[in-house]
C-alpha cells in the first residue's frame, strides 16, 4: 500500500464523490473520492474538521475545575478526559504518587469506561456490518437487524454497556459530569454496598466478554481472506505500556514499534512526549497528522488504539485476556496485527481485560479505604496520558501562580489515527471501488474501514448541526448530479 | 403509591457547554429542582442503548432536546418505535431508544413524547443565545404543565 491515492496527479476534470457522515454531537467527517471518466479512483481522502477550541475553552479557568469541565469536550468518552486531566494536574499539585485507594478507584472508573465504550462500538456500530456483510441492505445493517437474527448478542451488547455505565456511576459519583477524580486523587471511595452491587453481575460480564472475543474469532475464521486483507496495511504502533511490558490502559510509559514489532523507542516518560511526537499540517485537511520525530513526517506515522495496544505490549496482566491475546497473535501466522478488522478482535480482548480487571478490583479492600488525596510541591506544568478507548490521549497544562490554566494542549486519539484512517480508505478505494459503478453497499466499505478505528469526532471536531449521511456525486464542472441520503 | 420507578421519566439530552445544546440539561435541572411527584429526571449528553433499560415500569417517557430544524419556540410530539439507527453516530434518536427497549425486553415500550426546543448555535464554550433563552421559558411552561397534569397525578397516585 502506497501513498499513491493521497493526491491525484491531474485533479481537473475528475468526478468528485463526497461521503459525509454528520451528526450534531460528534462533529463531522467527510470522505471524498475523485474518479475519472472510467470510474477509476484517482484520489481518496478522509477530512475531519478538527476543533482547536479546547485551549480557549480551558485557558483562564482555575486548575481544580478542569477535570470536571473537560468532560464537556466529548459526550462519547468524558471519563477519559476526566482522568487524563486529573493525571496532568496531579503533577501540578505535586502528587507524584497517589494513595492506593485513589489509584484503584480511578482505574476502576477507567475500566468501566473501556467496557461500556467497547461494548457500544462492537455490538451497536460494528457487528451488524460484520455479521450481515458490508453489502447488506442498510435497513438490516443495524441493531434491529442484529436483534432479529441474533437476539442474545444484541441484548448482551446493551447489558454490557449498561454495566460499564454503572461502574462509572458508582466511581465517578454521578452518571455524567462525574466529580470524583480531582488533582491529587479522588474525593470519594466506594461503599461496601456499591461494591456488592457491582459484584452481583461481574462474573456474567466476564463470561459475556469472553464470548464476544470468540464471536470475532469465528468471523475471522469464516471469511479469512476478507478479514485478513480488508483495508489492511502494516503500521507502526504507539501506546502506553507498563514498566514490565504489560498492557496498562491507565498508566505507563510510551513505547513505539515498527511494522515488524521492533522497538523505535521504549520506556519514554510521557512528560516529554513532544520530544518524540510532532504534528504535520497538510493543506487539504483541517486535522493534523502526528508522526514520530525519530522517523520524520514521511514515514513516521503510526496507529493507536486496541489492536496497537494488544500487539505492542508483552502480555496482558489478566489471565483470560492474555490467553486470547496469544490466540490472536498466533492466528493466521500473525497477520491479524496488520489487519484493520483486527481492531474489532483486539477491542473485544480489551473488553475482556477490563471486565477481569473490574472483577479483581472489586475484591480489593483498598477501594473502601479513606486515604483519598496526596500532595507535594506545587509545579507549574503537568502532563497526563491515558489509553482511552480509541487510543492514547494526552493532556498538557501550564498553570500560573494564581492557579489559572494559562496553556492547554490536547492530543486526542482520533488525531493520532488520522494517517492510518486515510490509508485504510485509500486501500478500500483501490481494491473495492476502482473501476466500478458506485453503490451504497460499495460506499459502505469505506465506512466499515473508518469505523474499525472507532473514531470519535466530538472531541476532534466541532458540532455543526444534525445531518444525515449524504453521498454527493459532483461533475467536473462542480455541479451536483446525484445525491444519496441515508438516515 | 407503589415502590417501583416513578411513572414519568423525563430524559433530557445535551451538552451544557455547547451553546443552545444546554437547553435539555437546563430544563432537566429546573424539573429536578421542582421535585414533582411521580416524575424522575435523567440528563445525559446524548441518548444511548442503556437508556432503553430506564423505560422499564414507566407509564410515560418524555424526551427533551434542542433541535435546529424545530419550529420556535418548541414542539411537543408523540414518538413511536423506530428502526432509524444511524450507525455513523454513537447516539440514538428517541424512537430508536424505544425500539431498543422492545428488542431487549420483548415488551411494548411506554408511550413517549418528544419536547424539542429550537436552538440556534451549538459551539463549544458558548452561552445560550437570546432566542434560545426565550424558547427555554416557553418549553419550561409546557414541560411543567405536562408533568403536573391530572393524568400524571392520577398515574403517580396508583
Amino acid at each position: 500500500m502506497s501513498d499513491a491515492l493521497e493526491t491525484a496527479d491531474r485533479p481537473a476534470g475528475l468526478r468528485r464523490v463526497a461521503i459525509e457522515p454528520l451528526s450534531r454531537v460528534e462533529g463531522h467527517g467527510k470522505v471524498t473520492l475523485l474518479l475519472d471518466e472510467d470510474d477509476h479512483v484517482r484520489q481518496a481522502r478522509l477530512h475531519i474538521v478538527e476543533f482547536r477550541g479546547f485551549e480557549k475553552f480551558i485557558q483562564g479557568r482555575p486548575y481544580w475545575e478542569v477535570p470536571v469541565m473537560v468532560q464537556r469536550l466529548c459526550g462519547i468518552c468524558p471519563v477519559s478526559h476526566h482522568l487524563a486531566a486529573s493525571k496532568a494536574l496531579d503533577q501540578v499539585v505535586g502528587a507524584t504518587r497517589l494513595t492506593p485507594t485513589a489509584e484503584k478507584l480511578r482505574r476502576l472508573m477507567h475500566y468501566g469506561q473501556i467496557l461500556q465504550s467497547h461494548a457500544l462500538h462492537f455490538f451497536h456500530l460494528a457487528s451488524p456490518d460484520l455479521l450481515f456483510g458490508f453489502d447488506a441492505e442498510v435497513a438490516r445493517r443495524n441493531i434491529v437487524g442484529l436483534a432479529a437474527e441474533h437476539p442474545d448478542i444484541a441484548r448482551r451488547g446493551v447489558l454490557l454497556r449498561k454495566y460499564g455505565q454503572e461502574v462509572i456511576r458508582h466511581t465517578a459519583g454521578k452518571r455524567i459530569h462525574g466529580t470524583s477524580s480531582v488533582p491529587g486523587g479522588v474525593n470519594k471511595n466506594l461503599s461496601a454496598a456499591e461494591r456488592d452491587t457491582l459484584l452481583e453481575d461481574i462474573y456474567r460480564i466476564v463470561a459475556w466478554s469472553r464470548d464476544a472475543v470468540h464471536l470475532v474469532r469465528r468471523l475471522f475464521e469464516q471469511d479469512l481472506p476478507r478479514y485478513r486483507e480488508f483495508a489492511s496495511f502494516p503500521a507502526k504502533s504507539l501506546s502506553l505500556v507498563r514498566a514490565d511490558g504489560a498492557l496498562d490502559l491507565y498508566h505507563g510509559r510510551l513505547r513505539a514499534s515498527d511494522e515488524y514489532g521492533r522497538r523505535i523507542f521504549d520506556g519514554v516518560d510521557y512528560n516529554h512526549y513532544w520530544e518524540h511526537i510532532s504534528e504535520e499540517v497538510k493543506p487539504w485537511s483541517y486535522m493534523k497528522f502526528p508522526y514520530l520525530k525519530e522517523l520524520g513526517p514521511e514515514v513516521g506515522w503510526y496507529r493507536v488504539g486496541p489492536l496497537t495496544r494488544v500487539t505492542n505490549c508483552d502480555f496482558i496482566p489478566t489471565p483470560l485476556a492474555d490467553r486470547e491475546r496469544r490466540e490472536l497473535l498466533d492466528f493466521d501466522q500473525g497477520r491479524v496485527a496488520a489487519s484493520t478488522l483486527g481492531f474489532h478482535w483486539a477491542r473485544m480482548i480489551e473488553m475482556l481485560h477490563a471486565a477481569e480487571a473490574i472483577k479483581e478490583l472489586l475484591h480489593d479492600a483498598d477501594l473502601l479505604g479513606d486515604e483519598l488525596l496526596a500532595s507535594g510541591e506545587r509545579q507549574a506544568r503537568g502532563v497526563g496520558a491515558i489509553e482511552a478507548p480509541r487510543g492514547t490521549l494526552i493532556h498538557h497544562y501550564r498553570v500560573d501562580e494564581h492557579d489559572q490554566v494559562v496553556r492547554a494542549t490536547l492530543i486526542v486519539s482520533t488525531t493520532h489515527n488520522n494517517e492510518a484512517m486515510n490509508r485504510a480508505i485509500r486501500e478500500v478505494a483501490r481494491r473495492y471501488l476502482d473501476g466500478r459503478q458506485l453503490t451504497e453497499g460499495l460506499l459502505n466499505h469505506i465506512e466499515v474501514a473508518v469505523r474499525a478505528f472507532d473514531p470519535c469526532l466530538s472531541c476532534a471536531t466541532h458540532a455543526i448541526g444534525k445531518m444525515p449521511l449524504a453521498v454527493q456525486l459532483v461533475d467536473a464542472g462542480g455541479d451536483v448530479v446525484d445525491t444519496l441520503r441515508r438516515g | 403509591m407503589s415502590a417501583g420507578p416513578a411513572p414519568v421519566l423525563v430524559l433530557a439530552a445535551g451538552n451544557p457547554s455547547r451553546g443552545d445544546d444546554a437547553i435539555g440539561p437546563l430544563l432537566a435541572e429546573r424539573l429536578e429542582a421542582a421535585r414533582l411527584p411521580g416524575v424522575e429526571v435523567l440528563s445525559d449528553f446524548q441518548w444511548q442503548v442503556e437508556h432503553a433499560l430506564e423505560l422499564e415500569g414507566r407509564a410515560l417517557a418524555v424526551f427533551v432536546d434542542a433541535g435546529m430544524a424545530t419550529a420556535a419556540p418548541c414542539e411537543l410530539r408523540a414518538v413511536s418505535r423506530s428502526a432509524r439507527f444511524l450507525h455513523t453516530t454513537h447516539a440514538l434518536e428517541p424512537g430508536a431508544v424505544l425500539e431498543t427497549y422492545h428488542l431487549v425486553t420483548g415488551r411494548t415500550p411506554p408511550p413517549a413524547l418528544l419536547l424539542c426546543v429550537r436552538g440556534e448555535s451549538f459551539e463549544l464554550g458558548e452561552a445560550l443565545t437570546p432566542a434560545a433563552s426565550l424558547h427555554l421559558e416557553a418549553a419550561w411552561a409546557q414541560l411543567r404543565r405536562l408533568c403536573e397534569s391530572e393524568w400524571v397525578r392520577f398515574t403517580s397516585s396508583r
